[in-house]
């Protein structure tokens, strides 16, 4: 079983939501980056999802979007990440999972990409301008190397189209919670209830929620529809503000 | 073939939060777009409105000054001065009928943005249009054009702040707005079915302007022609029915920007790679690493590091040749049409025009048909600047 499903399957069975904290590659700096990554992994995250940054990022809103060009401007690439990966191989409790846009893994080449993701101890890539249609390739290639490409789904998606990505799919379903990019909201739009419960019949991996997520109380009305959250801008917020992640973390055991 | 794709270029590489409203779209192009009553209403728009068949001119100066035959075909004296409104008409109306309210398109020169305004005017629909905070400032009286025909202007202050951040401001709010919004877009690229849908309503262009040639020239066909290429929409329109004619040379030019070695320039065929952006995979001015380089040209309307995937495919086929012309060339272009024949082009025009102006010896003696895509009143604040 991919080490994701495992790392939520657990929380679940803790009675607790599995914990998906996003952060963009080399964010909110070099060094700090992989401090940020080991408290949020002390502090009991179920998978840590790492950002690859790209030029032009179409499906983030602004808060992400801004911290992932800062990190490009950096020098921050797929090369430096997998080698500070392959360094702490084996120091993470949680699954790591790659997230990021088509162009730059294909610039690296996707079977490079899938033996390096093995190689870094990575189980999982979501590449976000990638649907069902021309995901084979990819897929093809990451297979050999037990890496999981998590499929999304969200409030428009029928379910004759989450039929298609629930066939093979493998470590969690990521379920975006609102019509738009990401990004912190007070309210999560009413239908996605009805969605879960259509996600819940078609998917039998963990269901993730994300996008416009910044507190735990959101979730309460998905109870029992959803396994896991994944929250990205509110934290990357709290880390500008000079916060630390295990704080942020604090009301989410 | 998979669907969606030129050989190996094309395809439909977006978020599954698009897919819904292209596959909608798909659909409305396989039921709307023949229905009688589409075609009715298109067929009298571009008559009554844009005021179609555009001309086809021959330049008796100009093609004395070269040694050769030079056409234009007139896209420039459509309603609001450019090929753009034959898409925008095209897909303002599809969209009406598919029971959107609002049209959404991205600009860069203004021209697309403003041929998107009269298409909602017409049509009682709402308009907004995202433009890049630096081409707001050099195309300032389309900003105006636009709001007057009642657009929202939405300014992209985001990354380099021109086209390409304009389309993607634009996918972000078709991602919210897409029950009631139809993303309008402005060329022959993006994700499947846009190159296509867009090459549906350009191909008039060559249509109109293959058999208007023949007419006047005992049925013989053009030797060259010629087209300016940004993301491609009017040099597709203009090859397409060439392209069986085997004997006609296709030439798309492309913008080199200042023209120095490793310069900024809009060139993704002539020295990009291949790689997936806005939806396609296409040839992109990128790093190795598939970040996306900035483009430039003096004419905003080519200002794009990406290119429709047809030429893509035309490309590697060899079926057509593209070339560069720089800013200097193009602005020598500019000039020498307008004291020679007394027309004012487009500065994205003025790149198709530098082709016969800058290889008249070569192509001495032959006939030279090039898509005059655009009228240059837009750009009189640049070249004045530069003059």
């Amino acid at each position: 079983m991919n080490p994701m499903q495992i790392q939520i399957e657990k929380a679940t069975r803790q009675g607790k939501v599995g914990l998906i904290p996003f952060l963009p590659a080399g964010f909110p700096n070099r060094e700090q980056f992989w401090k940020e990554l080991e408290e949020l992994d002390a502090a009991g995250a179920a998978v840590i999802e790492i950002g690859m940054p790209f030029s032009d990022p179409v499906a983030d809103g602004p808060v992400v979007e801004k911290a992932s060009l800062k990190c490009l401007d950096d020098g921050i690439n797929l090369t430096w990440i997998f080698d500070g990966l392959k360094e702490r191989k084996g120091q993470f409790n949680a699954a790591l999972l790659l997230m990021g846009y088509l162009n730059p893994v294909y610039q690296y080449g996707v079977k490079s990409f899938a033996s390096n993701c093995e190689k870094a101890g990575v189980s999982g890539l979501i590449i976000a301008d990638l649907p069902h249609e021309e995901s084979d390739f990819l897929k093809t290639a990451l297979a050999p190397h037990g890496v999981s490409l998590v499929p999304l789904v969200g409030l428009n998606t029928s379910k004759e189209r989450m039929k298609l990505y629930a066939k093979g799919a493998s470590g969690f379903c990521y379920f975006v919670s609102v019509l738009g990019t990401t990004g912190q909201r007070e309210a999560l739009p009413a239908r996605i209830k009805e969605k879960l419960t259509a996600a819940r019949e078609i998917f039998d991996i963990p269901i993730a929620l994300g996008f416009g997520i910044k507190h735990p109380d959101q979730l309460t009305p998905f109870k029992g529809l959803m396994d896991a959250a994944v929250f990205g801008s509110a934290l990357i917020t709290h880390i500008e503000n000079g916060k630390s992640s295990a704080e942020f973390m604090k009301p989410w055991k | 073939m998979k669907k969606g794709y030129f050989g190996d270029f094309g395809g439909q590489f977006i978020p599954e939060l698009l897919m819904p409203p292209l596959l909608e779209l798909e659909e409305a192009m396989e039921t709307i777009l023949p229905s009688e009553e589409f075609q009715t209403r298109f067929i009298n728009m571009l008559k009554e409105n844009v005021g179609r068949p555009s001309a086809i001119t021959y330049c008796p100066n100009l093609s004395k000054d070269l040694g050769l035959d030079l056409w234009l075909k007139r896209e420039d004296l459509n309603h609001s001065g450019a090929h753009k409104i034959n898409n925008t008409l095209g897909q303002g109306l599809l969209a009406k009928m598919m029971g959107k309210s609002t049209l959404l398109a991205e600009t860069g020169a203004g021209m697309h943005g403003v041929a998107t305004a009269v298409a909602a005017a017409m049509l009682d629909m709402k308009c907004l249009v995202y433009m890049g905070a630096t081409d707001i400032v050099r195309q300032s009286p389309n900003v105006n054009r636009m709001r007057l025909m009642g657009a929202e202007i939405v300014s992209v202050e985001s990354g380099t702040k021109t086209l390409k951040d304009a389309i993607n401001e634009a996918l972000r709010r078709w991602l919210s707005d897409q029950e009631t919004t139809h993303y309008c877009f402005g060329t022959a690229a993006g994700p499947h079915p846009f190159p296509t849908l867009v090459r549906e309503f350009q191909q008039v262009i060559s249509r109109e302007a293959r058999q208007q040639y023949m007419d006047r020239n005992d049925n013989a066909l053009p030797d060259v022609v010629v087209a300016c290429v940004g993301g491609g929409s009017n040099a597709i329109g203009m090859f397409h029915h060439f392209v069986p004619d085997k004997s006609v040379k296709l030439v798309g030019v492309e913008a080199a920007g200042t023209g120095e070695p490793g310069c900024d320039n809009s060139a993704p065929l002539s020295i990009g790679t291949d790689g997936i952006l806005h939806g396609m995979k296409t040839k992109l001015l990128q790093t190795d690493e598939g970040q996306i380089l900035p483009s430039h040209s003096v004419a905003p309307g080519l200002d794009y590091p990406g290119v429709g995937p047809e030429h893509a495919n035309l490309h590697k086929t060899g079926r057509a040749q593209y070339v560069t012309i720089n800013d200097s060339q193009a602005i020598n272009a500019f000039k020498t049409l307008s004291r020679r024949e007394g027309i004012i082009p487009a500065l994205e025009s003025s790149h198709a025009v530098a082709y016969a102006l800058e290889n008249k010896d070569e192509l001495h003696g032959k006939s030279v048909l090039v898509c005059l895509s655009g009228r240059g009143d837009k750009d009189m604040g640049i070249v004045d600047s530069i003059l």
